[in-house]
């Protein structure tokens, strides 16, 4: 590795990344973060914002943020390609020199942010979760230099299963991919303005340009409740297969998808592919709701890794209490249809 | 003494277990309950070489041995009896007795579509009034210019009309052995479709209900003269050693279902609680599981050793693995009803109930006791050995 | 066609994680399994193999006992493996290890380098964009789909909300999405095979063109400052609320302290 001079990096910067001309809520979220540990440290926030013609979204950035807006604007841009972009992040930080660099960890950010850090010839940390400036190492050793105001990155691992923190004291800029949703967003302040600087470093098409034969814009599929992060999943509590209408409405609104207990199955409301449990699937979502389940073994066993339960159940000792993190006692037909109306209006606030 | 398996037998278990869970296992209720042959599986099992392990790579086999034959059939029967029984009838009963006496002609006629699953194997010996007892045989074959000419019919065959190519016993004279007057017995290889050859009723099973039990009828039915397998008269032979062989395929079938019985009521006495407790916190759960999985060890032994002194067989024709193999099946099977019974009553109410595995394993358990020689035809063989 | 896979040897976490009585993780309780990530890499080749008549070689780094990702690998049809181990490379980053790795791959010939796109245990999807990174060849990551035509290959690649149809010349990289295909089993004659074949072990004086400042712990840009198993949780909390509008309000103020919402 490069010995760097680490003094000479400044500035926490942000890729913001657009697609369509439109720019993702992660680099609101980034920007969000970002001003709070450039704050920390004393210094600005940058947002790099990198297309063709996307020079007007900048003062969205400053409203979401950004004290200063890079803006890398070239027709080789125009759609997201690995090249011409780790070209123009690289190139950035080349220039300008940042302290820390921060990516989403979106398809886009997690192809472009290794590409970059390797480029760069620094350390890059994946899928953070939490960012937070402090030392390394943490508590002083004797006969080591303990190194203030790092970039301390913690992030998942084995599935979720461990928490590292990681630090990247040697080199610069310290590079962290982000996990969308988990950062939060300032209200945005209207009218705000920040300095927009242009840089182009030049496009010269090679071998690694690589050539976009097609753009396919998906329709989302049926998902598989394996795959899915987050479950409302139904017993036989809800009473008939229309009540289940509430289910859905409520996995809408939280971006998840429907799965039942054994007895709706065996009462033919759900297809058995929806079926969570020992004789179904097995699932570990993000969130699980169990719904009218009263929790018998055989369901549990297959939800029980799930990352938080939360049970509604009329009956004070259903045994699904046992295993929910959040567990509420009381007639769902009244608690869900509420719950997801409350859902909604959060979600219309914060847009 | 060395009891740890090999780098090449741990994988191949692996990959057994990895297909038996993905691809058997969702299967495994249904086929039972629909009482269909799982022919996708079986499918998906040629295409990975299962129904040709122990045959040599010359014949379009896997080239592997008996120990990796018989982990296979284990593997599967743990999660699916129904299975395991197909790769065994098809490789013991029908790949294995044409490899070892068939002629080179038959050998390249036959083996390469069996050892790669393009077709399907089976073996016809019992008769409604001759079970373990050969010299009972009705079925007669007549040579006819260059043709034998099958007359009678065979029940209880596994795989029937599933199969394509039929292995058959049949009488083909009388012979006088040391003054008595005894059927001469010989066995021929006949192909599914060939006129005269039909198929009876299917047989309705207490477990293992996917398999495709049969009758074979043969009525007039003419095959060539060159599809006689082995001599005139070895017939009796040939079957015995045949089965000797089969019993170890249905040795690691018991072996199989008492594992998986074992397995699935471990995870549940952990799961179920009764008195606020786990039932695995009971002291007569815990002593339950201790015996049963000691018999089940001890079944393995038994089951591995017969399948090595197999392997030893190939390299040298002059030993023989009869006795191991009858006693590996004699007591795994015994342990398979014996474990699957105890799995049911700690799985409770559960345990009685379709949903839960451990039903089936036990209906499942029962024939492995009974067909290619029930127990008692075993402790026969091996006493034979013993006071000879 | 010559194509390298890059494999990985990691710890299986599907169907539960294990835990010490202490609550840490028992890694040693887990199954070590090919990265399945890296296996439908794998697949993919040995399609194009069928297809196109490649040779296929396995590569990867780990300690010796990674070698039995490479006989999986060989029993379901892969050529020739390599294992680059050696003491000096423990501990590596994502970049130490792409380095490593660039440097072994320096050794060979290759039309086509396929990687999962990230590994189980990590999940950070890095190495293998930075391998391309280090050889200066164009990546392709997320792939759904590949297909070859002449000298170029086109690929899915996968987004959020769309796919790219994208072409690029060989030599490329190419990381693998899980869904690219369904992989195939091994056979028991194939497993036979893999034990008994020959794997080329390479250590540090193998890699090409590579420093030592950029190998294992020392020449990882990124430190661990702490590492910590998440304890598992039983029962949480229970509330019985005196109407629907507290059951909601109870809700909705977990999920914001989680920031759910």
């Amino acid at each position: 590795m490069n010995n760097v001079v680490l003094e000479d990096y400044k500035g926490v910067y942000v890729f913001a990344q657009q697609v369509d001309n439109e720019i993702s809520g992660i680099a609101f979220e980034l920007l969000g973060k970002g001003k709070e540990l450039a704050a920390k440290l004393e210094t600005e926030v940058v947002a790099v914002l990198i297309g063709y013609q996307v020079k007007g979204l900048a003062d969205k950035l400053a409203e979401y943020g950004a004290d200063k807006v890079i803006v890398v604007d070239d027709p080789e841009l125009e759609v997201y390609r690995t090249e011409p972009y780790a070209h123009a992040l690289a190139s950035v930080i080349n220039q300008y020199k940042p302290e820390i660099v921060l990516v989403g960890a979106t398809a886009i950010g997690r192809d472009l942010g290794p590409t970059v850090s390797a480029r760069v010839a620094t350390g890059l940390t994946a899928d953070c979760t939490v960012l937070e400036i402090g030392d390394f190492p943490l508590v002083a050793v004797p006969g080591q230099e303990q190194k203030h105001n790092q970039l301390l990155m913690t992030r998942p691992a084995f599935g979720g299963n461990t928490i590292a923190t990681i630090a990247c004291p040697d080199n610069r800029p310290q590079m962290a991919t982000v996990r969308p949703g988990v950062m939060q967003k300032i209200d945005p302040i209207a009218g705000a303005k920040a300095v927009v600087e242009e840089y182009n470093p030049g496009f010269t098409p090679n071998d690694k340009y690589v050539t976009i034969k097609e753009v396919v814009k998906a329709v989302s599929d049926t998902v598989d409740i394996m795959d899915a992060k987050v479950l409302v999943s139904g017993g036989r509590g809800v009473g008939s297969p229309e009540n289940f209408k509430q289910l859905e409405e409520l996995a809408e609104v939280m971006g998840g998808t429907v799965s039942c207990s054994r007895a709706v199955v065996d009462s033919g409301w759900k297809p058995k592919d929806l079926q969570v449990g020992q004789t179904g699937k097995t699932v570990r979502p993000q969130i699980y709701f169990a719904i009218g389940i009263s929790g018998a073994i055989q369901h549990v066993a297959g939800m029980e890794e799930s990352d938080l339960i939360v049970a509604i159940n009329k009956d004070d000792s259903a045994p699904i209490f046992d295993v929910a993190d959040y567990g509420i006692v009381g007639d769902l037909n009244k608690i869900v249809p509420a719950l997801t109306a409350a859902l909604k209006a959060e979600k219309a606030a914060k847009n | 003494m060395d009891f740890t398996l090999s780098k090449k037998h741990e994988m191949a278990r692996q990959l057994f277990r990895d297909f038996a869970e993905n691809e058997v296992k969702p299967l495994a209720q249904e086929v039972d309950e629909e009482e269909r042959f799982p022919r996708e599986t079986v499918d998906k099992m040629a295409k990975y070489g299962f129904l040709g392990i122990p045959v040599p790579k010359e014949y379009g086999g896997q080239g592997c041995d008996i120990l990796t034959y018989v982990m296979c059939v284990e593997e599967l029967s743990k999660v699916c009896g129904t299975t395991g029984v197909i790769v065994s009838a098809h490789t013991s009963l029908c790949v294995d007795p044409i490899l070892t006496y068939g002629t080179e002609e038959q050998k390249q006629k036959y083996v390469p579509d069996l050892a790669s699953g393009r077709k399907i194997g089976a073996f016809g010996l019992t008769e409604p009034g001759a079970g373990t007892d050969a010299q009972g045989q009705q079925t007669k074959a007549v040579l006819d210019g260059d043709e034998w000419v099958l007359n009678g019919s065979k029940c209880f065959i596994t795989n029937g009309k599933e199969a394509d190519v039929y292995i058959v016993i049949a009488v083909t004279g009388i012979i006088e052995k040391n003054g008595r007057k005894m059927k001469e017995i010989s066995s021929f290889i006949v192909e599914k479709g060939t006129p005269g050859f039909t198929f009876g009723t299917k047989e309705k099973k207490m477990g293992i209900r996917g398999s495709s039990t049969y009758e074979l009828i043969f009525t007039d039915c003419r095959i060539p003269k060159e599809n006689i397998l082995g001599k005139q008269g070895q017939g009796f032979k040939i079957a015995m050693h045949t089965l000797d062989g089969g019993r170890i395929g249905i040795a690691a079938q018991a072996l199989g279902i008492a594992e998986g019985a074992l397995e699935r009521t471990i995870a549940y006495t952990k799961e179920r609680k009764q008195f606020g407790k786990s039932i695995s916190g009971f002291q007569n759960t815990q002593f339950q599981l201790a015996d049963m999985a000691t018999k089940v060890e001890a079944a393995k032994m038994l089951v591995y050793k017969a399948a090595l002194k197999k392997d030893e067989y190939r390299t040298n024709p002059k030993i023989s693995y009869s006795e191991e193999a009858a006693m590996a099946k004699l007591y795994a099977a015994e342990v398979a009803m014996e474990v699957t019974t105890k799995a049911v009553q700690l799985h409770g109410g559960y345990g009685y109930i379709r949903e839960y595995d451990v039903e089936r394993m036990m209906r499942d358990a029962k024939i492995t006791e009974i067909y290619e020689g029930t127990s008692e035809v075993q402790r026969m063989v091996i006493s034979a050995a013993l006071l000879k | 066609m010559k194509i390298v896979v890059c494999i990985k040897q990691v710890p299986d976490t599907k169907g539960g994680v294990k835990f010490n009585p202490d609550g840490t993780l028992d890694r040693g309780a887990m199954l070590a399994i090919m990265n399945p990530d890296d296996k439908a890499g794998l697949e993919a080749a040995l399609r194009l193999k069928e297809q196109f008549g490649a040779e296929v070689t396995v590569l990867t780094m780990g300690l010796p006992k990674a070698a039995d990702v490479l006989r999986e690998a060989m029993a379901m049809g892969a050529d020739k493996g390599i294992l680059v181990t050696d003491r000096v490379l423990g501990g590596a980053d994502t970049w130490a290890t792409s380095t490593t790795i660039a440097g072994a791959l320096r050794n060979i010939d290759y039309d086509l380098i396929i990687t999962g796109r990230q590994a189980i245990d990590g999940d950070t999807a890095q190495v293998g964009p930075q391998i391309a990174e280090h050889l200066g060849i164009p990546v392709i990551s997320y792939a759904q789909e590949i297909k070859i035509d002449g000298d170029k290959v086109i690929v899915q690649r996968q987004y959020d909300d769309r796919y790219h149809v994208l072409e690029a010349k060989m030599p490329c990289l190419i990381t693998a999405l899980s869904e690219l295909n369904e992989p195939r089993y091994m056979t028991p004659g194939g497993i036979f095979d893999a034990c008994d074949a020959e794997i080329t072990q390479w250590g540090r004086a193998d890699l090409k063109d590579v420093d030592d400042s950029d190998l294992g712990l020392k020449g990882s840009p990124t430190k661990i400052a702490k590492a910590s198993d998440k304890v598992r949780k039983g029962a949480g909390e229970k509330v019985v609320p005196d109407s629907p509008e507290d059951a909601v309000a109870y809700i909705v103020g977990k999920f914001k302290e989680k920031h759910i919402i």
